[in-house]
C-alpha cells in the first residue's frame, strides 16, 4: 500500500508527464489560453490515461511480450511480438477515445458539450501514448501499480495544464516585450514551474 | 503559403518546391511558429548525439508518411483518414526503431521511449493533415524533408548549448580546456536538467521573434 501510495505522489511531482518529461506538450501551449477548457482537457486526459493504460499493460503482458503467449498453446512461448507494441498501442488508444466519446455522449451530454472538440484530440496527445510506453518500459508490477501510475501522471498533467492557464489568464495584461508575447513567455513560464517543481525531487513517503 | 493545383508539369526543383524545403526552417518553422512536436523535442535534447539521431529520425517519418499519405490521399475514405494516417506513421516508426536499436543500440537505449513518440508527435499528424492530404507526392515529400529539418535544427541548437554549457563536451568529445576548469570554471548543473530545454526554447522563439517581427503574436 505505501509503495503504491509513494509511486502515486511521485509520478504527480516529480515524474511530472510535463515538467520532467515534456510529455503532451502541443495541447498544453494549445489549450492553456483560460483556466475552463484547461480544466476540461486535463479531466478528458486523465481519464482517458486510467481507461488506456491498464488495457495496453494487458495486451502487453498477455499477447506481445516475449513468451506471453504461452497461456495459449506451449509452442507459442517462443513467439516475441513487442516489435508490434508501438501499433497496438496507438490502436487501442484510438479506439479508447472513440469508445469512451460514445460512452460520454450516451449518459452525460454535459460533459460531453464540456469537452467538445478536445475528447477526440487526444488520441494523439503524446502523454498517453507515452504513459503507455513508460509503463511497458519500467515493467510495472500488477495492474494496481498501472492504474495508480497513470491516474498519477493524468493528476499531475492536469496540475501542469491548469497552473499555467491561471497564469496566462494573469499575465494577459503585463507589459512583456512582443517578441516574448504568447508562446516565448510561456515557455519561459513553463520552465520556471518546472525548477519550481524540482524542489519536490527525492520526496519519499 | 499558396498550395494551387497547378496542371502543367513543373520542374522538380522549382522555386515553388525549392521554398516548400526551405521555409519550414526559419519562417514556418513547425516548433517556434507552428508549435507542432515539441512533445519529444525537449527530452532528448541533454546531448547533441540523441538530438541528432532524434532529428533524422523524424525527418526521415516525417518524409515517408507525407509521401504514402500523399499517394494514397484519393483513396482514403475520410471518415477514417486519422486511423490511417496513425497505421502508416506506426509502420515506419516501428521500422526506423528497429533499424536504431540494430545499428546504434547505445542510443536507441538513450532516446527510451521518445522513438515510439514520435508516432504521437504533432508535426506528422498536423503535417499530413494539412499538406498531404491536399498535394501532389513530390511536394509532400519535400514539404516533410523540410519540416524534420526545421524540427531538427531546433533540436540541435538546444543540445549544442545544453552539451555545451552543462557538460562541457560536444557530441560527446571534450571541448572545454582542462586548463579552464582549473581556472576555476564550472559546468553549469542546471543545463542538464529538464526546466532550461524549455527556457532555452523560448529564448531561440524570441530572438527569432525579434528578428522577424511579422511572426509576433497579435494578441
Amino acid at each position: 500500500m505505501e509503495h503504491l501510495l509513494n509511486l502515486f505522489v511521485k509520478s504527480i511531482f516529480i515524474d511530472n508527464m510535463i515538467f520532467a518529461y515534456f510529455l503532451g506538450m502541443c495541447s498544453y501551449l494549445a489549450v492553456s489560453k483560460t483556466v475552463k477548457t484547461s480544466v476540461g482537457l486535463g479531466i478528458a486526459v486523465t481519464f482517458v490515461l486510467v481507461m488506456t493504460a491498464p488495457i495496453n499493460w494487458l495486451v502487453d503482458t498477455y499477447v506481445l511480450k516475449a513468451g506471453a503467449l504461452s497461456w495459449l498453446s506451449p509452442s507459442l512461448a517462443e513467439l516475441d511480438l513487442s516489435y508490434l507494441s508501438f501499433l497496438i498501442f496507438i490502436a487501442v488508444i484510438a479506439a479508447m477515445v472513440q469508445l469512451v466519446e460514445m460512452f460520454v455522449e450516451k449518459f452525460s451530454p454535459p460533459l460531453y458539450n464540456a469537452l467538445g472538440i478536445f475528447l477526440p484530440l487526444i488520441a494523439v496527445n503524446c502523454a498517453i501514448l507515452g504513459v503507455s510506453l513508460f509503463v511497458q518500459e519500467r515493467e510495472y508490477e500488477g495492474i494496481s501499480e498501472v492504474l495508480v501510475y497513470a491516474l498519477g501522471s493524468g493528476v499531475g498533467w492536469f496540475l501542469a495544464i491548469a497552473s499555467i492557464a491561471a497564469i496566462r489568464e494573469k499575465i494577459s495584461y503585463s507589459n512583456i516585450p512582443a517578441p516574448l508575447r504568447g508562446l516565448g513567455i510561456t515557455f519561459i513560464l513553463t520552465g520556471l514551474m518546472a525548477i519550481a517543481f524540482m524542489s519536490f525531487m527525492g520526496i519519499k513517503i | 503559403m499558396s498550395n494551387n493545383m497547378k496542371k502543367e508539369r513543373e520542374a522538380l526543383f522549382s522555386a515553388k518546391n525549392i521554398k516548400l524545403l526551405k521555409n519550414p526552417v526559419n519562417l514556418d518553422n513547425p516548433i517556434t511558429v507552428q508549435v507542432l512536436g515539441i512533445c519529444s523535442a525537449l527530452a532528448v535534447t541533454v546531448q547533441l548525439k540523441p538530438a541528432i539521431v532524434m532529428a533524422l529520425s523524424v525527418t526521415i517519418v516525417t518524409a515517408f508518411s507525407n509521401l504514402i499519405i500523399s499517394l494514397l490521399r484519393d483513396t482514403i475514405p475520410s471518415r477514417i483518414r486519422i486511423i490511417v494516417q496513425l497505421v502508416v506513421v506506426a509502420t515506419l516508426v516501428i521500422i526506423v526503431d528497429q533499424v536504431l536499436k540494430a545499428y546504434v543500440y547505445d542510443v536507441s537505449k538513450k532516446l527510451s521511449v521518445f522513438v515510439g513518440l514520435i508516432i504521437t508527435n504533432c508535426i506528422l499528424m498536423g503535417r499530413l493533415e494539412a499538406f498531404a492530404m491536399g498535394n501532389k507526392p513530390w511536394p509532400s515529400f519535400l514539404d516533410g524533408i523540410g519540416n524534420g529539418l526545421g524540427y531538427g535544427a531546433i533540436l540541435i541548437a538546444v543540445g549544442f548549448i545544453r552539451e555545451l554549457f552543462g557538460s562541457g563536451k560536444l557530441y560527446g568529445y571534450d571541448v572545454i580546456p582542462k586548463a579552464a576548469f582549473e581556472a576555476g570554471y564550472v559546468n553549469n548543473g542546471m543545463m542538464i536538467l529538464p526546466p532550461m530545454a524549455l527556457i532555452i526554447i523560448g529564448v531561440i522563439i524570441w530572438l527569432q521573434r525579434s528578428k522577424n517581427r511579422e511572426l509576433i503574436d497579435k494578441s
